[in-house]
């Protein structure tokens, strides 16, 4: 893998932040557009353009053409068999509400459990937490152990006959934690409960097949994979998908309407209600292409050895805590840490004064961060653009800032 | 100096930091006239003032305790220290010249004399992201002189 090459295809990579080139550690959060996707949306908008699924004129049959490629390609990228089972949302989050309003609110009822985990982002909780107030559904957590992993000991306690979903992700955004996925759905199957996962901070790194995993449903966001915000994707088994109510109500997610009655499409397009958001699913298309371009193996191969690097530069820092697993087999290029008595935002800032871009804060963990004892954490998290160089830059940075807040008091 | 260094030393004032480690005003004050509680969900700032009055209803003892980062507790001690003495009435505009001068609604240079030592705060102006870390401490005393005394009131920063 050539990052030096890889590093020429990203425009923003160039660009100095307070006079400092820019070292992007923020992938967790999102990452950078190569220039194939940047393109793809310009060319989109000046040769393409039209609504889809509608038209009888020539650029809506290219722009129909190009999205339904995309969704191909998706459908590829994780293994899925059939396309027509890649729901286009807006992102991740909006993936599991669909499974939670279509599914959820169909299927359950009072008493049912819920059997999420403690590593869980805000956007695999609270929906939860919406249908248990509605329905009387209970929620249930697979506690998370002091390393950051879960506590799967606790399964057999945990799954009942009474479980009728569990909805996990399949690596932690906050502290890098990979999922053992196939033993929970294996389990879970074992009770009868559907699974969902949540493969945000999977899919961008790791290669995703979603036969393997055996789940029901999986949910990831394109905007941290290379392509445009505003594209996210549910990929769910057809019989699972075709029992579901639809979830927003209008155009094309219908085949007939009368005025007190419709019947919804087929899939996908039961779910896309309204016109999609046609040019960023196109220029997702080309994101997808990058990563398999470059392959998988070989982009979890730089990560690991990016997040070795941290790791052990950290290690030898003694104000600096760095939390999550210790075992790189069971970690993403994910490094989430604080500095011994200072405020993970006070170091995100001076980090940023040098130009690392870092993110700092709970990380839409609340419920994990109250877990590990602390208000937030600061974190780095790498990509297949990222060097060795950034990660001492990011290394260097971080001593700066612990020499100038921790230096004896002004006498 | 590069550039980085000069903003690191403009943000985070030698000053700053002295309030920051400043143990002077921390604490709980007992049989409190005034208390509230304020927190800043979006970092997990938190804090808790209480304020004991003296002769002519004066704020004669501020404490504070909590934990945040480091513009958020120097705030704090500073608020603490500038506060202490003053009538409610006193202390409300002075919280209020300060958010001011904080949310650029006023020049640096309208702070009162009395808020001479928030001036180190300026530089966080320049971080939007930031203010709000200066400014919980007053906005949680300001909740709590707006209450009754004796009653507990909790401040929330809104994004």
């Amino acid at each position: 893998m050539n990052v030096k090459k890889i590093r020429e295809d990203f425009p923003i990579l160039k660009r100095l932040v307070r006079g400092k080139p820019l070292v992007y550690l923020d992938n967790a959060a999102t990452t950078q557009k190569p220039r194939a996707v940047i393109d793809a949306l310009v060319d989109f908008y000046e040769k393409h353009n039209a609504n889809v699924h509608r038209g009888v004129h020539t650029l809506s049959d290219e722009a129909t053409q190009m999205v339904e490629d995309s969704r191909a390609k998706a459908a590829r990228f994780i293994n899925a068999p059939e396309p027509e089972c890649v729901i286009f949302t807006r992102n991740a989050t909006e993936s599991l509400n669909l499974v939670a309003h279509g599914w959820g609110r169909k299927f359950l009822k009072a008493g049912d459990e819920v059997l999420l985990t403690e590593l869980e982002h805000h956007s695999n909780l609270v929906p939860w937490q919406m249908l248990a107030v509605e329905k009387g559904v209970v929620l249930k957590h697979i506690p998370v152990l002091p390393d950051g992993t879960l506590d799967l000991g606790s399964l057999p306690n945990l799954l009942t006959k009474k479980t009728k979903l569990v909805s996990f992700t399949a690596a932690s955004n906050a502290l890098g934690t990979l999922i053992p996925v196939e033993k929970i759905v294996a389990a879970a199957k074992a009770v009868g409960a559907v699974t969902l996962v949540d493969a945000s901070q999977w899919a961008p790194h790791l290669g995703l097949d979603v036969r393997k995993w055996g789940a029901d449903f999986v949910a990831f966001s394109a905007h941290k994979m290379l392509g445009p915000t505003g594209i996210g994707v549910l990929w769910g088994k057809r019989e699972l998908l075709d029992g579901m109510d639809p979830f927003l109500g209008g155009g094309d997610m219908i085949q007939r309407v009368w005025l007190d009655r419709f019947t919804a499409n087929v899939l996908p397009h039961k779910f896309e209600a309204g016109t999609p958001n046609i040019a960023d699913a196109v220029a997702f298309g080309p994101a997808l292409d990058y990563l398999t371009k470059i392959g998988m193996d070989a982009i979890r191969e730089h990560e690991v050895a990016l997040t070795r690097r941290a790791l052990e530069a950290l290690k030898a820092e003694p104000e600096v805590v760095v939390y999550g697993p210790a075992d790189l087999s069971q970690r993403g290029g994910v490094v989430s840490f604080n500095v011994k008595g200072l405020h993970p935002h006070d170091v995100g800032t001076a980090l940023d004064l040098e130009g690392v871009a870092v993110r700092a804060g709970h990380h839409c963990c609340q419920p994990l961060m109250g877990k590990l004892k602390c208000g937030g954490t600061a974190r780095a998290s790498f990509y297949l653009y990222n060097t060795e160089e950034e990660v001492d830059a990011f290394v260097g940075a971080l001593r700066k800032a612990v020499a100038f807040f921790k230096k004896p008091a002004h006498a | 100096m590069a550039e980085g260094d000069a903003e690191l030393q403009d943000l985070y004032r030698e000053v700053l930091l002295d309030y920051f480690r400043d143990e002077a005003h921390k604490g709980v004050v007992d049989g409190a006239d005034f208390h509230s509680h304020g927190i800043n969900p979006v970092c997990g700032d938190e804090i808790e003032v209480t304020i004991k009055t003296g002769a002519g209803c004066a704020l004669e003892k501020i404490r504070f305790t909590g934990h945040g980062c480091v513009i958020s507790q120097a705030s704090s001690a500073m608020m603490a220290e500038a506060l202490e003495g003053r009538t409610p009435q006193q202390a409300q505009a002075l919280i209020n010249a300060f958010k001011d001068m904080m949310l650029k609604k006023a020049p640096l240079e309208s702070l009162p004399e009395e808020l001479d030592a928030l001036k180190a705060l300026e530089g966080v102006r320049r971080f939007p992201n930031r203010v709000k870390c200066a400014t919980l401490a007053w906005n949680t005393v300001q909740q709590g002189l707006g209450t009754k005394p004796g009653r507990t009131v909790d401040f929330e920063e809104v994004e």
